[in-house]
């Protein structure tokens, strides 16, 4: 638990600092035909950086301090839930300039837009899967 | 270098530490949308509903800290109510349909070379950048 919650504060103080959490910084990183920011791709590149070494690290140790195995290595079978999931969270990711990590580390903070996109997002992510079971989408 | 390149910089390289520790230490991949779908639809179960729980906890709950001492930024979000809901339920929809965002896909994927990962970044950027062209230089609704 403690590991999880440490992974959590630092995920959620990162977000802060970097600028993730400020729709208009993300915004302009996507708005490549307008004003445009390249400050998103320093976050990027800066968080790739210990992950790469962490999962470098996943080759040499057997199995992680508390847990019993690493994650299997990534699916080579690319689906088309990926392309059609994806294009649609970019819209949604572009229209407010949020997405689900910076949304929660603004929860106590960003006022109530924040929370009613949070709410909207969390009722998306409970319909989906049942929606995708019901009528075998991407199965 | 303009300042904000640093703080990004910085940020990322502690979302990246975040990261790792999660799978160095729990052997979990930090993925925030699938950690908070499998928690609020109730998929998580036991152990792992409880591991999932505390990370949002600290992910809600440091910058609270935070902005108790510090006082609060600003994410700018748009006030307009329609686009507020519209962006939610995509980006809910779409992380459950692909399996992932910015932090599963993005930073766990590309790191460990995922074409699943590589793939989902180009599209959710694309798109990204097709709603920008099309909602505010067109139509000017953001």
């Amino acid at each position: 638990m403690f590991a999880s919650a440490l992974a959590g504060a630092l995920f959620g103080l990162g977000l802060m600092l970097s600028g993730m959490t400020d729709t208009t910084r993300v915004q302009g990183w996507l708005d490549i035909f307008g004003a445009w920011d390249p400050t998103l791709a320093f976050v990027l590149g800066g968080a790739i950086l210990p992950m790469a070494v962490a999962w470098r690290m996943t080759r040499t140790f057997a199995s992680p301090i508390l847990g019993t195995a690493f994650p299997p290595p990534p699916q080579p079978k690319l689906g088309r839930n990926v392309v059609v999931g994806s294009t649609l969270f970019g819209m949604g990711w572009g229209l407010a300039g949020l997405c689900p990590g910076p949304a929660l580390a603004s929860l106590s903070w960003g006022g109530w837009g924040g929370a009613l996109f949070l709410l909207a997002m969390v009722a998306g992510m409970v319909v989906t899967p049942p929606l995708r079971r019901r009528f075998a989408l991407f199965a | 270098m303009e300042l904000h390149y640093l703080y990004g910089l910085l940020g990322g390289l502690i979302i990246g530490t975040a990261a790792a520790v999660l799978l160095l230490i729990n052997g979990k991949i930090m993925g925030a949308s699938g950690i908070l779908g499998s928690v609020a639809d109730g998929s998580a179960e036991g152990s792992d509903r409880r591991e999932k729980l505390a990370f949002l906890g600290g992910l809600v709950g440091a910058p609270a800290l935070v902005t108790l001492f510090f006082g609060a930024g600003s994410t700018n979000l748009t006030t307009n109510v329609v686009v507020i809901i519209a962006a939610g339920l995509l980006v809910g929809i779409g992380t459950r349909i692909a399996n992932g965002c910015t932090s599963g896909h993005g930073v766990c994927g590309i790191s460990r070379l995922s074409i699943r990962g590589i793939v989902a970044t180009v599209f959710y950027l694309l798109a990204g950048g097709i709603v920008m062209v099309l909602f505010r230089h067109v139509l000017g609704v953001i």
